[in-house]
């Protein structure tokens, strides 16, 4: 790798051992994979997928300390995944107990977030790029995030330039005010090795089809072609809270870092088919297909039938026009039932930016008359409580599935289950 | 049989020890979440979706895996079961190593005093070859020796 003499010279020492240790942190990393020079990171802001103060991660909290004691702050503001407690969010007496061992160190690392950085006290959500939120990066900004969920949704619908960088990586890149060049970084890095042709009948489940798309990808970058038919060519409101959903699934069931969705993400629409690698694999999903995948998904409960007794809407966090849609949907789903009130214990996750944003709204109180309860945490950190973890949850996110003991069902069934009950 | 596989050094030193097997994506967050953060002395895999690893303890042993996949917390989370003294034997990769797996590797190397090898490229015929329990050993180059 070759270095600028400033590099070179924090590489040496020159601001210090610790600071130098960040640096051949992040030269040993471009190193692994050929990058050939480290480049400046060029957004306004940052972002961590660190929020959490897990007792048990010490050791992260103890370097944070060093870093801190050697003078080490973010060049750039930056945002933070979500938090992990909220006390509106249903939970017994024991279960809290469990989450005030659990997260012992939460004061600590927001106190160090804060020396580091941080944007705001409001600016811990996982969907940093909504435009409540503020971190919204501009095409081709070089980045140094981490957040599986933002990292997809920056490269892809944004444009930006981020690898998926490791939590700790990517603060060292905030640091060190510079990232290595390789991978999703390159023009070469961004072209698709896997085309996906969509022949459902109707438009297919975002969550459902990111999953899919992510377990056959893993890390590629996915072409999809035949999208377009159901989303249109214009990134709308609600084109970008699908793409949202998607990404966040393919990145989490798979390691999809950027996707390309024909005629509609920026990519596409200047470069089209120039963006597929020679030799690219070609992967049809049809409504079978998805079928598949969705049947395949493994449900851990203790009882597979038991009765759902809280509901998670809103991993990744959920958009302003997601809000509302889901109180219309909602009230009229309750309406039909004749009910007034959801049948089984309902959190919606979102920004607390956000969250602001729609109490100005009507929705607000509408959405509260369903019962349903608006918070502002990660629902993948209430449902690492081991009491938590033996609930019968359920969910929309095939994110929070997969990392949780959490059900998996798609919007539409829901919706069902929470305006008509039953356990499907 | 013995048989001998050479990879790329990504963190270098020596070690033998007992093979698991991974034929898909090692999801390292779903793998460790629950091992970690209670206190699991054999460090079971917590992973509902990986059926080769699923409830198998992996302390100490080699991990042999494709590539890793999932959350961007997971370089940390390698990062913190080698500084907890958590940490497999080594890492070996049939496939070029993923981002997140080599921040794990390289922040470990550097930043705690835990030995754990990772080696990437070994090819598929080392997945295919490779079964739980065979012995593997890593030496310094990137050799790999399974038996």
């Amino acid at each position: 790798m070759v270095l600028t003499e400033e590099q070179q010279a924090v590489l040496d020492g020159k601001k210090g051992e610790t600071l130098a240790k960040v640096m051949k942190t992040l030269i040993m990393y471009g190193e692994a994979f050929g990058a050939e020079r480290m480049v400046p990171v060029t957004s306004q802001y940052g972002h961590t997928v660190i929020s959490f103060g897990i007792g048990v991660m010490r050791p992260v909290y103890e370097l944070y300390d060093k870093l801190l004691e050697e003078g080490a702050k973010s060049i750039q503001p930056f945002s933070a995944d979500p938090r992990p407690l909220d006390p509106a969010v249903p939970s017994g007496f024991l279960q809290k107990l469990v989450f005030k061992i659990m997260y012992s160190q939460q004061e600590r690392y927001e106190e160090q977030l804060k020396k580091f950085g941080i944007m705001s006290d409001d600016a811990y959500s996982c969907a940093c790029y909504l435009p409540e939120v503020n971190n919204v990066p501009k095409r081709g900004d070089v980045l140094s995030w981490a957040e599986s969920s933002a990292v997809v949704y920056a490269n892809s619908v944004l444009g930006a330039r981020c690898n998926r960088n490791s939590g700790i990586i990517e603060l060292m890149g905030m640091i060190a005010g510079v990232v290595p060049e390789f991978g999703l970084l390159t023009d070469e890095g961004r072209k698709a090795d896997l085309v996906v042709e969509i022949k459902t009948e109707k438009i297919p489940v975002a969550q459902l089809l990111g999953s899919a798309i992510g377990m056959k990808a893993m890390e590629r970058v996915p072409y999809i072609k035949g999208l377009d038919k159901f989303l249109g060519t214009e990134l709308n409101d609600d084109v970008c809270a699908y793409l949202k959903d998607f990404g966040a699934a393919s990145a989490s069931n798979g390691s999809v870092g950027l996707y390309h969705v024909e005629n509609l993400t920026p990519e596409c629409k200047d470069y089209g088919e120039k963006l597929i690698k020679e030799g690219a694999e070609v992967y049809v999903i049809d409504d079978k297909e998805l079928e598949r995948v969705k049947s395949g998904y493994p449900c851990i409960w203790k009882n597979p039938d038991a009765a759902p007794k809280l509901c998670f809407v809103g991993c990744p966090h959920l958009t302003l026009s997601q809000l509302i849609d889901w109180t219309e949907k909602l009230e009229k789903g309750l309406k039909e039932s004749g009910s007034s009130k959801v049948k089984v214990p309902t959190v919606f996750t979102s920004a607390p930016a956000v969250i602001k944003e729609f109490k100005k709204t009507e929705y607000a109180d509408r959405l509260a008359a369903t019962g349903v309860i608006l918070s502002y945490i990660c629902p993948l950190m209430y449902m690492n409580n081991p009491l938590s973890k033996k609930m019968p949850v359920i969910t929309s996110s095939n994110k929070l599935r997969t990392y949780t003991s959490a059900k998996y069902y798609d919007d539409v069934e829901i919706l069902e289950i929470l305006t008509k009950g039953g356990k499907r | 049989m013995k048989k001998v596989f050479k990879g790329r050094v990504i963190t270098p030193g020596t070690v033998t020890a007992k093979a698991l097997v991974s034929r898909g994506g090692f999801n390292t967050l779903a793998s460790y979440q629950s091992a970690i953060m209670f206190g699991d002395k054999q460090v079971k895999c917590g992973d509902q979706n990986n059926p080769d690893l699923y409830k198998k303890p992996m302390i100490n042993k080699a991990i042999c895996l494709p590539e890793t996949i999932g959350s961007t917390t997971g370089g940390m989370v390698l990062y913190t079961v080698c500084a907890l003294g958590k940490a497999p034997a080594c890492m070996l990769f049939s496939k070029p190593i993923d981002s997140l797996a080599a921040s794990g590797a390289i922040l470990a190397a550097n930043w705690t005093d835990t030995k754990m090898p990772v080696v990437d490229s070994l090819g598929e015929e080392f997945l295919s070859y490779v079964k739980d329990e065979m012995t593997v050993t890593v030496a310094e180059d990137g050799t790999v020796t399974v038996e």
